[in-house]
């Protein structure tokens, strides 16, 4: 073996082994943020922080339970803001429309996609805060709900899209009609990718902190109803964490690991899901 | 694939009233037009709620560096100057890690273990951005003042971007943030993107006597150029919005200075700081106007990456003749 | 699966619908200077009235009179008193007057984090005015160090913090470095900072100055004390160099009491007298002087009557001077014309 192509060959090895080692750091970014939260929130990761609420300032103890509540009702109407229009959105994108409109569309819910976040946040502030001038968790779920939209109507599309003809002839051909066709046919073949999309998109914005600053605001106790600010866990973490209290900073960590927590749960179920398969079910 | 017409042929309009499918039609009709609407609303309250300051400044705004609201003086220099330099530094991180892991994932490892790998980085894409803040706050700034910038420092102080004092917080910080937040992205895709190269291209070059990293670096890679560039572009599109991580490890300093460690500011961050208190109504419009200006950076750049990626993963996907 | 998600769903629609009943929510926003003493407040008074809730957000006084002028929320709170224009806007936007009502008194303190210092720094007017317009850049500059003899100042570069946002804690300060300093120009809650780092809120600013080494910064005096943050006496216009403490905040309101315009707006920082602390302030809830809604107007007033009689026994607890028995007094008279 000449002396040139053992250097080669060395050469190749190396930067084989290099990219090996920019794998195994960008994993270990991973693993990195996990071990940090588990340190130093996992022993406050306790009963009083799911049920009790913030005290005043500067006195430990307390807990996160309304940012936690605060959270859940966001995401639950945000869904129901973001779903719905991603899901029938996709629907008429994939089943009905021409490829004009599908494109512009298209083109729409990517430009929306592109939008930082914080420009929704000022966008929902002055559409939803200023006019009912109010600070409220419909606020903050409009501006999560949008931020839903582009994520879901793709994925509904692609997923309807992927569903094989045969199966709409085949019911066309039975005489059903095009929307007997869709709910009883195309969509249960798809569920599987449309269900794990909207799990992305909830995930997604589960841990959005900026649309939420200048909507649902804050709330240190309870909130009632929709139209009231509302405590949540990304702006709580933001919050606690650049205070100069021990005890914040600790309940920062608690609630950075409960929030990433679920967060990758989500993922992990949505995964999981789409993994087993885009079969028809049997039922 | 076109959406599924009947094959049977067009139904005549009754029949298909009858059938419930018109009407099925309009309503999934206003679902997507309503994307349309939203998307246009957003846009048009960014240019209208801007206007004051675009009749005042015009295009001095962004090339100003003041701002200073006491003295109804705004521009948007050193914000888009920050918003740049971080990205830029998130980049020049991001890019070798993220494309040496896509080509590791895509060319060396077995593929169970490639899609393991794989998984646990679209675990770390979906990490929120406040959680990074967390992180950056308690565990990089202080890393950044004791580890990071004397070991910069001391060798290559007399260079302009590492001049000192460092605080902690700064460009640099925020830019090492960002990187951890953006290489999910250059990996995901790039790996894709490799993926799809036909292997007649490698495997003719390993014919011809190449080394494996020789064929890799030297055939595939360049075949997946451009889909990789899309990559950086996707990667950068999201570091430039970033507001969380970044407002709390920038120093929040509106100052237009070269020295990496020095604290700046980004469009982002400031909207975020300084948007509910904005009193009078040339600043909040200004502020609205940064927000149009970031909305128009990551407009373009998403435009420019996804032409890219669709160009090569399409060549990548034909019979492979080009 | 369908079953249990519905469930879920009904349980939370039930929940929220049930709970909205009769909980009045009283929504504020504003300073972070008296955030622990309000906080505490509200809390105390909850338990004494349980069925309204006083929801205070701390986000800086620039932050508190743009949104009570916005209508977003129900009232404000400041350690600036709002500008003749700014109630003016106020007027115009809402259609009625905005109320100064001060709740306690507070002080600005010089706190740093200077390794190898442990005790108390004294600053004259003119070091302050140096450091903050980066004119004095290193701890061991003479301007500081005459006045600190005996102490071992390094000579490290000084890390000057700075609020980020519109803020009342900054309107003090720099309002009394315009009295004491020549040079220093600007005036108001956001200014066009020479040099130094920007951190949100009183909090953001005690947290950066912790975890940053050779850095100065200017606080309430609570959020110094709460954290072990060490903070210095300055030299008053008498010429002693004072700490503020509750005897040093009250000494410098002695004289403003006195004169207290009808609608509360004074500033008392360099104020006359041996004793006095130069660097306090007062700090007020701005108040709409119409409410649409009777339940929030009771209960504001309530709250209003409660915090000047017994709420005034929790604040030197939490380092605040108490509001003198005059300014206590005329309070009580413009608590009543609210409407």
């Amino acid at each position: 073996m000449s002396a040139r192509l053992r250097w080669r060959k060395f050469v190749s090895n190396f930067m084989l082994g290099l990219t090996g080692v920019c794998a195994l750091v960008s994993v270990g970014v991973l693993f990195l943020i996990l071990g940090y939260l588990l340190y130093n929130g996992g022993t406050s990761v306790n009963w009083d922080f799911f049920t009790k609420l913030p005290k005043p300032v500067g006195e430990t103890g307390g807990g996160m339970a309304n940012a936690i509540m605060g959270s859940a009702k966001l995401l639950l109407a945000a869904s129901l803001i973001g779903v719905p229009i991603g899901f029938f959105g996709g629907i008429y994108l994939s089943e009905f429309s021409g490829s004009f409109t599908a494109s512009i569309v298209r083109y729409a819910a990517d430009l929306l996609n592109g939008v930082p976040s914080i420009v929704i946040g000022i966008f929902a502030y002055s559409v939803v805060v200023l006019p009912f001038k109010h600070f409220s968790t419909l606020a903050g779920a409009f501006a999560l709900g949008i931020m839903m939209i582009p994520i879901t109507l793709r994925s509904t599309e692609e997923f309807l899209k992927a569903v094989p003809r045969n199966l709409r002839e085949g019911s066309m051909a039975l005489g059903a009609s095009k929307w007997k066709t869709i709910t009883s046919v195309v969509v249960p073949a798809a569920y599987r990718g449309i269900l794990t999309s909207i799990l992305l998109a909830l995930a997604r914005v589960a841990g959005e902190t900026a649309p939420l600053l200048f909507t649902a605001f804050g709330n240190r106790y309870w909130s009632n109803g929709w139209t009231q600010p509302t405590s949540s866990l990304p702006v709580m973490i933001f919050n606690y964490a650049v205070s100069p209290y021990e005890d914040w900073h600790r309940q920062a960590w608690a609630a950075g690991l409960v929030l990433l927590g679920l967060i990758l749960i989500i993922n992990i179920v949505a995964r999981t899901i789409l993994s087993r398969g885009i079969a028809v079910p049997r039922s | 694939m076109k959406g599924a017409e009947p094959s049977l042929g067009s139904r005549s309009f009754l029949s298909r009233l009858a059938s419930g499918d018109e009407f099925a039609r309009l309503v999934t009709l206003i679902f997507a037009a309503s994307v349309v609407l939203i998307t246009v609303m957003v846009v048009w309250q960014l240019w209208t709620n801007s206007a004051l300051p675009r009749h005042k400044f015009g295009l001095r705004f962004l090339i100003s560096d003041v701002w200073d609201p006491l003295a109804d003086q705004f521009g948007a220099l050193p914000f888009m100057y920050g918003t740049l330099v971080t990205s830029g530094v998130a980049l020049f991180i991001a890019v070798p890690l993220g494309i040496g892991a896509a080509i590791f994932l895509a060319e060396l490892a077995p593929p169970r273990i490639s899609d393991t790998l794989q998984f646990f980085i679209d675990l770390l894409a979906a990490v929120p951005s406040v959680i990074y803040g967390l992180l950056g706050f308690l565990v990089v700034v202080p890393l950044m003042r004791t580890v990071i910038f004397p070991a910069l420092n001391k060798p290559l102080g007399f260079l302009p971007i590492f001049k000192g004092p460092s605080y902690g917080v700064g460009f640099l910080t925020a830019g090492i943030v960002l990187a951890m937040m953006v290489i999910p992205y250059i990996i995901s895709v790039s790996r894709e993107v490799l993926l799809s190269v036909p292997r007649d291209q490698r495997e003719a070059a390993l014919a011809l006597g190449s080394t494996r990293w020789e064929s890799t670096w030297k055939v595939v890679v360049p075949f997946a150029r451009t889909g990789i560039m899309g990559s950086i572009f996707l990667a950068l599109a999201r570091a430039l919005g970033e507001t969380m991580a970044v407002t709390m490890v920038i120093g929040n300093t509106p100052k237009v200075v070269a020295s990496l460690f020095a604290p700046g500011y980004s469009i982002a961050a400031v909207i975020a700081n300084e948007f509910t208190e904005a009193t009078g109504d040339l600043y909040v419009q200004s502020l609205f106007e940064l927000g149009l200006v970031l909305f128009l950076m990551t407009f373009i750049l998403n435009g420019l990456a996804r032409l890219l990626i669709i160009v090569t993963t399409q060549r990548g996907s034909g019979v492979g003749n080009g | 699966m369908k079953r249990v998600a519905s469930l879920v769903v009904a349980v939370l629609v039930l929940g929220t619908l049930l709970y909205a009943q009769n909980h009045l929510v009283v929504t504020g926003a504003g300073a972070t200077f008296p955030y622990p003493i309000y906080s505490k407040w509200f809390d105390v008074f909850h338990t004494k009235s349980p069925d309204v809730e006083f929801n205070y957000q701390s986000i800086g006084s620039g932050g508190g009179i743009k949104q009570v002028t916005e209508g977003t929320v129900d009232f404000g709170a400041s350690d600036m008193p709002m500008t003749d224009e700014l109630m003016k806007a106020f007027q115009d936007k809402r259609g009625t007057g905005i109320l100064h009502f001060p709740t306690v008194l507070g002080a600005d303190v010089p706190s740093y984090n200077v390794p190898g210092v442990t005790g108390t720094l004294n600053f004259t007017p003119e070091a302050l005015a140096g450091i903050y317009l980066g004119k004095i850049t290193k701890w061991n500059d003479p301007a500081i160090a005459s006045a600190n003899k005996g102490v071992n100042l390094p000579a490290n570069d000084i890390v000057v913090l700075h609020r980020s946002e519109g803020s009342g804690t900054t309107f003090i300060w720099t309002d009394y470095l315009s009295k004491v300093s020549s040079e220093w120009k600007s005036k108001g809650a956001s200014i066009n900072w020479p040099v130094g780092l920007g951190a949100k809120g009183n909090e953001g600013v005690t947290g950066l100055l912790k975890t940053t080494p050779n850095s100065i910064g200017y606080v309430e005096l609570i959020y110094a004390a709460q954290n072990n943050v060490a903070y210095g006496a300055v030299k008053n216009a008498a010429g002693t160099f004072v700490k503020a403490d509750l005897a040093s905040v009250s000494a410098a309101a002695a004289g403003a009491a006195k004169d207290m315009p009808a609608d509360f707006r004074v500033s008392i920082t360099n104020a006359p007298g041996a004793k006095a602390y130069p660097i306090s302030s007062f700090t007020w809830l701005l108040i709409p002087q119409r409410f649409q809604d009777a339940g929030k107007r009771e209960a504001v007033k309530k709250f209003l009557y409660w915090m000047i009689a017994d709420g005034q026994k929790d604040v030197e607890a939490l380092s605040y001077a108490k509001l003198p028995k005059e300014v206590a007094d005329k309070e009580k008279k413009a608590v009543d014309s609210i409407q």
